[in-house]
């Protein structure tokens, strides 16, 4: 298979310029012929939705939440990043393009990149128009801050909330739009396959949670937006329902899988304190803006941290990383902190923590100033440890946080199934192999609002629209086989719930494809995946029926799909003998303990197809040219 | 710790519901109330049962999804959080804690502890919005905007929809989650322009959709997780009476 990434000719600054004009456009009057089925309804998925309904193409909206309003968008607290340069310091669309190049170890497109540089400013634009709330400052303007790996202030935010804020004001356009009809939206609908007819994707089989009841829909297109797989660990910091099954039913479809190993360890999060811990929380990377990293220099210091001196502190990210100190990529961070608590200067019961310390801040600006900017997370934090980080230093430690891996698109975001378009977390396409801090949010909704609405015309005028019939056999032996897999899972009645076999999965990839990788470790991963695999089909235990609210089976469904992409991951891991950004590989590293790139062999994206649950998967390579950047090692020293 | 739970059960919208009772054991201080359910779950499905559903997404207090009466209280017995942010440190050893849905008209009962809060979404349809369409729109900073006014959309922005206010009502009245999004963009240039005809629109959108009215008892703010407060119930009855006689 040659993969197409559909780059267009010219100088890097006018790509995405030519482009738009080169590509056909479906006339205003057309546009009312064709019907896209948007499923997933986060930031890129509701921004897709309202942006092509406003343009007049009809609209049927789908998501496992009960309402747009609620998607794992909404959790982001950090913030959103633009080139608008408005602190004056130096900022532009090029060093935003570098910066995210860079961030992502050389491991995307610069193309892509360099677009999604480019609409950034038109998403604060937007965003401001819609009424989300920003933060400003007394003279009335955007108010910005940093973010790990850049040495600019670009991030705009809204407190803590930035998330939430950009999300609610998707949803606004969104049900603006499903006012006027433009938008049909399906709450608590789950889309369990796509539907391919003549090597298109046409229609789209979901089960609606609340009846169970399995129904077709049938489009012009189908877009997927359906976030990341970070779940597959069973502890992370994403939202107790993200899964990967969207993406991965895709895959079995024929959608080839990108990147999947690339995934993103974020060093600020409370650390476990429990076996029953269900989830995992994130502590803005906002917060290393202003709070100092460190550990007792004496391994095992049990003193409490107020009583252990400055000078038996290591301030160790400042110490490594003179320049970039605390405000290092999260890769880096991560394994940092990993590595300090491996020599055993890990600090709290478990020793799995470092100090995150706001003494100075406090002291300098005072009470008032940090309650100003993170009093939320504060909060929060107290909340769930009942520690007050005003008067003692936070704790924290890394979790899986976000999946740069994803589905493979071309430069119009659309999948090697033509017609399936995949947008946001669940796509593979702008973060290489490390996404930097508040590029997220950016990604989504330029996906969403900027780039779909361009390119899916494109493909869109090839055809006549008005697709409609589900009842072809495709969508009727699509629907078969669903019903037949859920009745299955249904029929074992074994010991084990679904938790349990999820959280012994979380185990090995943790141990195994997290922070740090081994060929050994990889090799073990890839054994007893499948193991865990067919301790799922033969033991699980699903009470209830298919045909009413079932959540114990909701969470088999997930969890079965990410027993078969957990495996793929840690294949792709193997096979990508160097290290780059999240992917950590302990064989390749230098003298000082960074990853070790290997160029000559590995400038590539890895883009699997599937080939069967119990067969080996075939990787096709897609080769990344650089001819704006020149690849260095990472250095933020 | 040990506790006694007394939950909500009912199979359906259709089905008749009832209170079941529980005895949890080995609840530790640092799980959650959720993480206690959980437990509570797991051991239900090894039984063969079906598990208690419940609503939620986040875990963390910021998505709206989840949302309950325990004891009687919406939330919970600590202020301004939702239910996932409390912890079982808050009980003691021997407590009974009551578990029920929100009880309102306009949210339905779908299963257990799971309502039907769509109508809420009604709400917002029929003008919870600025009406500008993507692209085409003027600089982001055009139009400075007063950091004390920025502030103040933002904390009525905080609202997440979880119906806590709607649930505690004695009148079932949606009037603190629709002023607090009126209030919002009425105090920015932005969403200043449509503020009446939004007030208006979402007010009898309200009354569609079979919320009560509001006879300021204020039991909305004392349960909101977001603190969200009722001065943006006053601003809109300005708002919404300016709309009537113009
Ligand atoms: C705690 C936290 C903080 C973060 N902070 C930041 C930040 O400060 N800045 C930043 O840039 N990024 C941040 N991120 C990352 C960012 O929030 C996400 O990557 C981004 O929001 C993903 O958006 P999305 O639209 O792709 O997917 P999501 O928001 O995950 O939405 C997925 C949608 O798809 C639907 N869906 C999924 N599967 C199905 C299915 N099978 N059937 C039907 N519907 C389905 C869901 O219902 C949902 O509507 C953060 C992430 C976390 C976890
Ligand atoms: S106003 Fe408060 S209680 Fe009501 S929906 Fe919003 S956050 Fe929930
Ligand atoms: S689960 Fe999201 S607010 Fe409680």
């Amino acid at each position: 298979m040659k993969l197409d990434a559909k780059i267009p000719e010219g100088l890097l600054a006018e790509k995405w310029t030519n482009h738009k004009f080169k590509i056909n456009l479906v006339n205003p009057s057309n546009k009312r012929k064709y019907k896209v089925l948007i499923v997933g309804t986060g930031l890129a998925g509701a921004s897709a939705a309202a942006a092509l309904a406003e343009l007049g193409y009809n609209v049927e909206a789908f998501s496992y939440h009960e309402s747009p309003r609620r998607a794992h968008s909404i959790a982001a607290q950090g913030g959103i990043n633009a080139a608008k340069n408005y602190p004056g310091d130096g900022d532009s669309i090029f060093r935003l393009f570098y910066d995210t190049i860079k961030g992502g170890d050389y491991r995307s497109r610069e193309a892509n990149v360099y677009r999604l540089a480019e609409v950034s400013n038109n998403i604060i634009d937007q965003c401001v128009a819609q009424g989300i709330p920003f933060a400003r400052e007394y003279g009335g303007l955007l108010s910005n801050r940093s973010f790990g790996g850049a040495q600019v202030s670009r991030t705009f935010y809204a407190r803590g909330q930035t998330g939430q804020q950009l999300l609610l004001g998707a949803y606004s356009a969104l049900v603006r739009q499903m006012n006027t009809g433009k938008v049909n939206f399906h709450a608590r609908t789950e889309l369990q396959d796509i539907v391919v007819v003549d090597g298109q994707a046409k229609g789209i089989i979901t089960r609606n949670l609340v009846t169970g009841k399995l129904e077709s829909h049938a489009g012009d297109a189908v877009v997927m937006a359906t976030g990341g797989y970070g779940n597959v660990f069973f502890l992370s910091t994403n939202a107790m329902a993200s899964n990967g099954s969207a993406a991965w039913r895709a895959h079995k479809k024929g959608a080839l899988f990108a990147n999947p190993c690339f995934t993103q360890i974020h060093p600020t999060c409370i650390p476990v304190a429990s076996g029953s811990q269900s989830k995992l929380t994130l502590m803005s990377e906002s917060l290393r803006n202003d709070g100092r990293i460190w550990v007792p220099k004496k391994k095992g210091d049990d003193r409490a941290p107020g009583n252990i001196p400055e000078d038996e502190r290591d301030y160790y990210l400042e110490r490594l990383y003179p320049s970039f100190g605390n405000l290092v990529p999260r890769d880096v961070a991560s394994r940092r902190a990993k590595e300090m608590c491996d020599m055993g200067h890990g600090v709290g019961a478990t020793k799995l923590a470092v100090y995150l310390d706001f003494e100075d801040v406090i002291g300098r600006n005072g009470k008032n100033w940090v309650a100003d900017k993170y009093g939320n997370l504060f909060d929060m934090y107290e909340e769930i440890t009942g520690e007050n980080p005003y008067k003692t230093p936070m704790r924290i430690y890394p979790a899986v946080h976000y999946t740069m891996g994803g589905l493979w698109v071309d430069y119009n975001l659309m999948s090697s199934i033509p017609g399936l378009y995949v947008m946001g977390e669940a796509n593979f396409s702008d973060h290489g192999a490390n996404r930097l801090g508040a590029s997220a949010l950016m990604q989504g909704l330029a996906d969403g609002y900027f780039v779909i609405p361009y390119t899916i015309a494109d493909y869109l005028s090839g055809n006549t629209g008005g697709f409609s019939d589900t009842s072809a056999s495709e969508f009727i032996e699509t629907e078969k086989g669903i019903q037949d897999n859920i009745q299955r899972m249904l029929s074992i009645k074994g010991s084990q719930t679904v938790d349990e076999i999820h959280k012994k999965l979380g185990l090995v990839m943790w141990e195994n494809v997290g922070m740090a990788r081994n060929k050994e470790g990889l090799k073990k991963a890839i054994i007893e995946i499948p193991k865990l695999r067919k301790e799922f089909w033969e033991d699980v235990n699903i009470p209830g029926s298919s045909n009413s609210m079932n959540t114990e089976l909701e969470k088999a469904g997930r969890l079965a799909d990410f027993l078969e992409l957990g495996e793929l991951m840690a294949r792709d891991a193997l096979e990508r003998e160097e290290s780059c950004g999240g992917h950590f590989r302990e064989e390749f590293q230098t003298e000082e303990n960074e990853a070790k790139r290997d160029d000559k062999n590995f400038t590539f994206v890895s883009a699997w197809e599937f080939k069967g649950v119990e067969k080996e998967p075939v990787v096709h390579k897609e080769d990344l040219v650089f001819e704006n950047v020149k690849l260095t090692t990472r250095s933020y020293k | 710790m040990n506790v006694t739970l007394k939950v909500w059960r009912q199979s359906n919208s259709q089905s008749k519901g009832f209170f079941s009772i529980y005895n949890v054991s080995d609840v530790s201080e640092e799980m959650s109330f959720f993480e206690m359910l959980d437990m509570l779950n797991e051991s239900l499905v090894e039984k063969g049962e079906e598990p208690i559903a419940f609503d939620h997404d986040c875990r963390e207090g910021i998505c709206g999804t989840c949302g309950v009466f325990i004891n009687g209280r919406a939330h919970g017995p600590i202020s301004g959080i939702t239910t996932c942010q409390l912890h079982m440190r808050r009980f003691n050893n021997g407590d009974t804690i009551i578990i029920e849905p929100w009880r309102a008209k306009a949210f339905p009962v779908i299963k257990d502890l799971v309502v039907d809060r769509t109508s809420l979404d009604r709400v917002m349809m029929s003008g919870g919005y600025v009406s500008v369409n993507t692209g085409g729109t003027p600089d982001a900073n055009a139009i400075p905007i007063s950091k004390v006014n920025a502030d103040e959309a933002m904390d009525a922005a905080s609202c997440i929809g979880c119906g806590a206010c709607v649930a505690t009502c004695k009148n079932s009245s949606a009037m603190l989650f629709v002023s607090a999004k009126v209030s919002q963009y009425a105090l920015l240039p932005q969403g200043m322009i449509e503020k009446k005809i939004r007030a208006q629109n979402m007010v009898d959108s309200m009354d569609e959709e079979g919320f009560g009215n509001c006879s300021n008892t204020y039991a909305c703010e004392a349960e909101c997780p977001k603190e969200i407060s009722v001065s943006h119930i006053a601003r809109m009855n300005r708002e919404f009476f300016k709309a009537s006689i113009s």
